[in-house]
């Protein structure tokens, strides 16, 4: 994992609501045994057609969405299944922050655990960016800012520990492994 | 101590390091469950680092999601037609046996989807925590279990420690007052209860089931009532264990045995809800106001009474969208809509219980002209059971098509297809967009309403035929 200090991009849109993972990368694509390469697939069945052509009219097919490192998409984005090939793709495809009113439990684990960013913001900065496609951002992860034009600054939360993973691009593994002595007492203790 | 929720005393008993403002809480995991679908990357992840799977005798393996259903595929001389679900499946096959984890098998009698064979085994129990990379994992919660879905990187850390990093989700509150009436069931309630507290509504929380009409279910109702949680965006559902729950797990294969029995019993009665606990949030739901319900848009909580008619939102982009893709007008009633294939079976409406209900409409009966009815038993179990109280013959004798247990139909990843298009009634979950094959209309509904459907030929009110 890369680590991930601050991202500047403009956005790309899709301001649809609960935008579920089944969309990001359909199941037929799940078949693989590894995490590269899922980014063709990224929203396969609105991205092409039936005969596997880019359709114009899918955002992420225009030429301003070229580049984007950051995603701002409805409410509720990542609902639906745990599957993890969903913020693989994401990441493949070129995205490293996803910016929404509210992002779904599993996808939000997920997204930390690779180096996507989930930044969760309050409805109204939510309603500018919907309106505002193609804006110009700075996420800064140091100082938990998402910086709109203007130089208008939001803060956003995310959860400390995955912070510093991110920060330092280190996975969460080596910590739980360095806690395998109280793992240990623990199934002692209950005789597990 | 304080008044404490069942959520708060399973966390609690399973938390090796408590959380602090720096870190997650380290909490013990006590089954693992896995599948070919989510676990080739952690048991790669695992092999780079040189690490064992810790827990071998915590950790149940199967093959489901991309498996065929097709008799002469998994018995016969047919090899898997699809080359990548093939591929996975020897993946599968081969992790398994190098690292020792055990496995139910292609010609396992065990087999089957993987939130089925935890409960039919006795594997899932109550007090206990169990994950697997499936997001419907939240079924076990039935049992009074903390069960949750989990990414690929969390099965990886599932496998090395035993354990996962988590922050404690909030508690949720859904009281169920009141009984079912006839035909309407816990299929037609848990869709109610998603359509009231909305698809995202329960994200951040674990949600409680609770009420006279919670209490009234039988374990597998209550599998598809904590099933379906992680639709209303919960991180996880619960039920409290009771008596219900002790009488299902009794003489189960994995479950505790002679003394151990009495030791478990104990410390499951321990585990309902204190009086006065308090939750962070809650709702409540009469189960007497409902009738069997239906879905109609592109997530499960675009949901309706089935008699109902299509609501009228004006200006809702993301509403006009999901109706045109389903083919639906805002003000349609959803009865006599015309069908092409009707789907009873997956991790949420495909125990024995289920096909009961089905044969109970279909038993002489037949599926309507055109109309594909697939009928997939959750698990190599629930066939033998389903073949031996003559609920397979019913089902074939109607002119459905009876398959090898899998996933199948629900999500479409085996082959196991709707097509372009048409319309589908399914017992499953999820009715997004393409979920069942690219183009395929979903509508969510309980085995009965499914069944009642495939025998008319359209949407059709199973009270009528009961």
């Amino acid at each position: 994992m890369q680590p991930l200090q601050v991202i500047r991009s403009k956005t790309v849109v899709m301001a649809s609501t609960n935008i579920d993972t089944d969309q990001i990368i359909p199941a037929r694509f799940l078949t693989v045994t590894t995490k590269e390469g899922l980014g063709k697939e990224l929203f396969a069945d609105w991205r092409y057609d039936a005969q596997g052509n880019p359709n114009p009219n899918f955002v992420l097919n225009q030429p301003q969405s070229k580049g984007s490192q950051v995603l701002v998409a409805g409410k509720n984005f990542g609902c639906g299944s745990s599957r993890e090939h969903a913020p693989w793709a994401l990441l493949d495809f070129g995205f490293r922050a996803v910016i929404s009113s509210e992002i779904a439990d599993i996808f939000k684990n997920n997204s930390l655990k690779n180096g996507l960013l989930p930044v969760v913001v309050d409805e109204a900065t939510h309603a500018w960016l919907i309106g505002n496609p193609g804006a110009d951002v700075t996420i800064d992860l140091s100082t938990n800012t998402l910086t709109l034009p203007g130089e208008r600054r939001i803060a956003f939360a995310i959860e400390a520990f995955a912070r510093y993973g991110l920060l330092n691009g280190v996975d969460e593994l080596g910590y739980l492994r360095s806690k395998l002595a109280d793992i240990e007492r623990y199934e002692a203790a209950r005789g597990w | 101590m304080s008044a404490r929720t069942l959520f708060d005393k399973v966390w609690a008993a399973h938390e090796v390091v408590p959380e602090t403002a720096e870190t997650p809480a380290v909490l013990y995991i006590d089954l693992h469950l896995t599948h070919e679908v989510t676990s080739p990357q952690a048991f790669s992840q695992l092999k780079s680092l040189g690490l064992p799977v810790r827990r071998t005798d915590r950790t149940l393996a199967t093959l489901d999601h991309s498996t065929p259903t097709r008799t002469e595929q998994v018995f016969g001389s047919t090899p898997i037609v699809m080359d990548a679900a093939a591929k996975q499946v020897r993946a599968m096959e081969q992790n398994c046996a190098d690292f020792g984890v055990e496995l139910f098998g292609m010609r396992d009698p065990k087999r089957g989807i993987v939130h089925i064979i935890g409960p039919e085994l006795g594997a899932s129990q109550p007090g206990f925590t169990i994950v697997c990379g499936d997001s419907h994992t939240s079924t076990h919660g039935a049992f009074g279990a903390l069960a949750f879905g989990i990414g690929s990187t969390e099965v990886g850390h599932v496998f090395a420690t035993q354990c996962l990093l988590q922050r404690k989700p909030k508690s949720f509150a859904v009281n169920v007052g009141g009984h079912l009436k006839p035909g309407v069931t816990a299929k037609d309630l848990i869709l109610a209860i998603i359509g009231k507290v909305g698809v995202s509504g329960g994200t951040g929380h674990v949600l409680e089931y609770r009420g006279a009409a919670i209490s009234a279910l039988s374990m597998e109702e209550r599998m598809t009532i904590c099933n379906m949680s992680i639709e209303a965006g919960a991180r996880a559902g619960m039920i409290a264990p009771d008596e219900t729950t002790f009488q299902y797990l009794k003489g189960r294969p994995r479950a505790p045995s002679g003394g151990d029995w009495e030791r478990s019993l104990a410390r499951w009665k321990s585990l309902p809800t204190d009086p006065g606990a308090r939750f962070d949030a809650s709702l409540d739901i009469d189960a007497a106001s409902l009738a069997p319900m239906i879905t109609y848009g592109t997530n499960p909580g675009m949901v309706l009474p089935i008699n109902g008619a299509i609501p009228l939102k004006s200006g809702d982009a993301v509403f006009d969208k999901a109706l045109a893709y389903m083919g639906f007008k805002a003000g349609d009633a959803m009865l006599g809509k015309p069908i092409d294939v009707v789907f009873i079976g997956s991790c949420t409406n495909g125990r024995l219980e289920d096909l009961h209900a089905a044969a109970r409409v279909l038993r002489g009966r037949k599926v309507a002209k055109g109309v594909q009815l697939l009928i997939v038993p959750g698990s190599q179990a629930v066939k033998r059971e389903a073949e031996a109280a003559g609920l397979a013959q019913i089902f074939l004798d109607a002119g459905a098509d009876w398959r090898e247990s899998g996933c199948s139909m629900c999500l479409g990843m085996n082959g196991d297809l709707v097509g372009k298009g048409k319309y589908s009634v399914s017992t499953s979950n999820r009715n997004f967009e393409g979920r069942q094959g690219v183009g395929a209309r979903t509508l969510l509904a309980s085995p009965y309403t499914a069944a009642a459907s495939a025998v008319c030929g359209r949407i059709a009110d199973p009270r009528e035929l009961l």
